[in-house]
């Protein structure tokens, strides 16, 4: 070895400095990504803080028991009363019809592309439906009421103009593409090995998508759901535009209701004075969207790490 | 080989060519299967020893672009397994297989080997309960897992869930099992388990088993084919091949001097 040569030693040091200063970028680079990660960490938190503040002031003035058991919301009237659950009632309402729609049908397109389709529809189909997720949701909310309400009369005379029944049926065809694209890919991961083993026993295509695939990939299927109840609560403009807005306790999807997110869009769209306890439902209201929606993301982690793939 | 030693035909195959696509993976096969015997198929990588198992069962049939030419006789029946006429799943309900990798479903121990059965139509309890008891007996694996049918099967050892994979394939009674590679992904005592196993059950079933071990080839099986880039070169009795090869190749390839 020639590493005592003093000859070798200013390549040597060359190689040193070079090294100190990759470190130095890459801590600037460490930098600037823990900034950007920080920003949306520190968005979420400035978000929860305003919501609490706002509705600390506001359960200052009504009591969590009446917000939680009165059955009329009428914040803005005299005789005012707070109770969100009539809210409450319109968003799991709309939520429902739209989730009847979409796990059912996008499930079945997600067997349908990863099981049976060949691969060149399925190079076709897929970005075709990823298409109606881009679509913005006012344009649905004025479908549901201009073209499905219309139809739907046709079949129930009585239905009213606006219904959670037409805005949640388009909602749920909103959802469609994300189950149907998170599913598929889901089913997709699943090892040929797996459909191979059930093939062989003789069984068909259908038999071994709902008997082996299904189940295999179960944890992904959960987390599509859960993404599609957390869209549904979620999603304003559809009901904004189609569910009217007349706050209504009702579990009947076939009449007219507010939801959490079509009030606070109603009320913050008005001019309320700062501060007014009207102005302050609005937090209130929206800290219970926050919490409704925060549930279901910990039942979809529960979920993913209750059934993780184990093949 | 003189006639009163040669035993009852199970499969025949006639001129077997496979095409994947373009290539022709396997050349003019011709071959029997005896009744009751363990067949070994040997050969270097790429050689078409898994790609003529998996016509047995018309596994090829799932992917496109995939062509036989040829039979493959199924006796007694005498039924040509590739006719485009005839149903994969039919032939599928009489050739059970086991794969390279242990590959159970994520199911219950006890439902993935009722699961031919189900396949079947077959759901009285009683009935699953007695076959699935006779299959992981038959498969040697009984006694470990009877405590606990009800857990996830996934969460066995890599030699039970091989083990499994044969009860599964037990279940349904099949006429002949194909193995492909089933001890490469497993440890030696794993290994000597499936090989013990191999050997008992072929007092009821016809076994064709694909190996790249030549010592597993040589210990589990009655008759071995030596198979090179897709033909056929020697087919033999196991003792024969091993002791006497007639044709080069072979003997290049059990002396290790290729492969």
């Amino acid at each position: 070895m020639s590493a005592n040569n003093p000859s070798d030693l200013p390549v040597v040091s060359d190689r040193l400095a070079h090294n100190a200063m990759r470190n130095v970028n890459e801590r600037i680079i460490e930098a600037l990504l823990f900034a950007a990660a920080a920003v949306s960490v520190l968005t979420t938190i400035g978000i929860v803080y305003v919501l609490v503040s706002e509705s600390i002031h506001f359960f200052q003035h009504v009591s969590i028991v009446d917000f939680l058991t009165d059955t009329q919301w009428t914040p803005l009237f005299d005789d005012a009363h707070f109770g969100i659950m009539v809210l409450v009632s319109g968003t799991v309402v709309s939520s429902l019809v739209a989730l009847l729609v979409a796990v059912p049908m996008g499930t079945i397109i997600a067997i349908y592309l990863s099981e049976f389709a060949n691969a060149k529809l399925r190079e076709i189909a897929k970005p075709i439906l990823e298409l109606l997720g881009g679509i913005p949701t006012i344009v649905f909310g004025y479908f549901a009421l201009l073209m499905v309400t219309p139809l739907l009369q046709k079949f129930l005379p009585w239905l009213p103009g606006f219904s959670l029944l037409s805005a949640g049926l388009v909602m749920g065809i909103m959802i469609v593409p994300y189950i149907a694209s998170l599913s598929e890919d889901a089913m997709r991961a699943v090892p040929m090995s797996l459909r191979e083993g059930s093939y062989a026993m003789g069984a068909t295509r259908l038999y071994t998508a709902l008997h082996v695939v299904v189940p295999a990939a179960f944890s992904g299927l959960a987390a599509s759901y859960i993404l599609a109840i957390s869209r549904a609560v979620g999603e304003t403009m559809i009901l904004a535009v189609a569910a009217g807005m007349q706050p209504n306790l009702t579990w009947n999807p076939t009449e007219p209701a507010a939801t959490i997110t079509s009030y606070i869009v109603q009320v913050a769209l008005g001019d309320l004075p700062h501060g007014s306890i009207g102005y302050q439902t609005i937090f209130a209201a929206g800290l219970t969207l926050i919490l409704i929606t925060l549930m279901f993301n910990i039942l979809g982690q529960w979920l993913r790490r209750r059934f993780r793939e184990n093949y | 080989m003189q006639i009163h030693d040669t035993p009852t035909l199970k499969a025949e195959a006639r001129n077997l060519n496979f095409f994947y696509g373009e290539a022709k993976a396997l050349k003019g096969i011709n071959m029997p299967i005896y009744d009751k015997k363990v067949t070994a198929l040997i050969g270097p990588s790429g050689c078409g020893k898994s790609t003529y198992l998996r016509s047995f069962n018309r596994m090829h049939d799932l992917y496109p672009g995939n062509r036989y030419e040829g039979e493959i006789r199924f006796f007694p029946d005498n039924t040509n397994l590739l006719a485009s006429d005839v149903d994969p799943i039919e032939v599928r309900m009489r050739i059970g297989m086991v794969f390279q990798k242990p590959n159970p479903f994520p199911k219950s121990i006890y439902e993935n080997v009722a699961y031919g059965l189900r396949v079947r139509g077959e759901n009285n309890k009683r009935v699953l309960d007695d076959k699935v008891e006779h299959a992981l007996k038959g498969a040697a694996i009984w006694d470990e897992v009877k405590d606990r049918l009800q857990e996830m099967a996934p969460n066995l050892s890599g030699g039970q869930q091989q083990r499994l994979c044969i009860a599964r394939a037990l279940a349904t009674d099949p006429e002949l099992l194909l193995f492909d590679e089933p001890t490469s992904a497993l440890d030696p005592i794993a290994t000597g388990a499936i090989e013990e196993l191999v050997h008992e059950l072929k007092k009821r079933v016809t076994i064709l088993i694909v190996t790249h071990n030549m010592q597993q080839a040589a210990r589990v099986s009655d008759y071995t084919a030596y198979m090179y880039l897709g033909e056929l070169i020697e087919f033999g009795k196991t003792d024969e091949i091993f002791i006497k090869p007639q044709d080069k190749r072979t003997e290049d390839y059990i002396t290790g001097r290729m492969g």
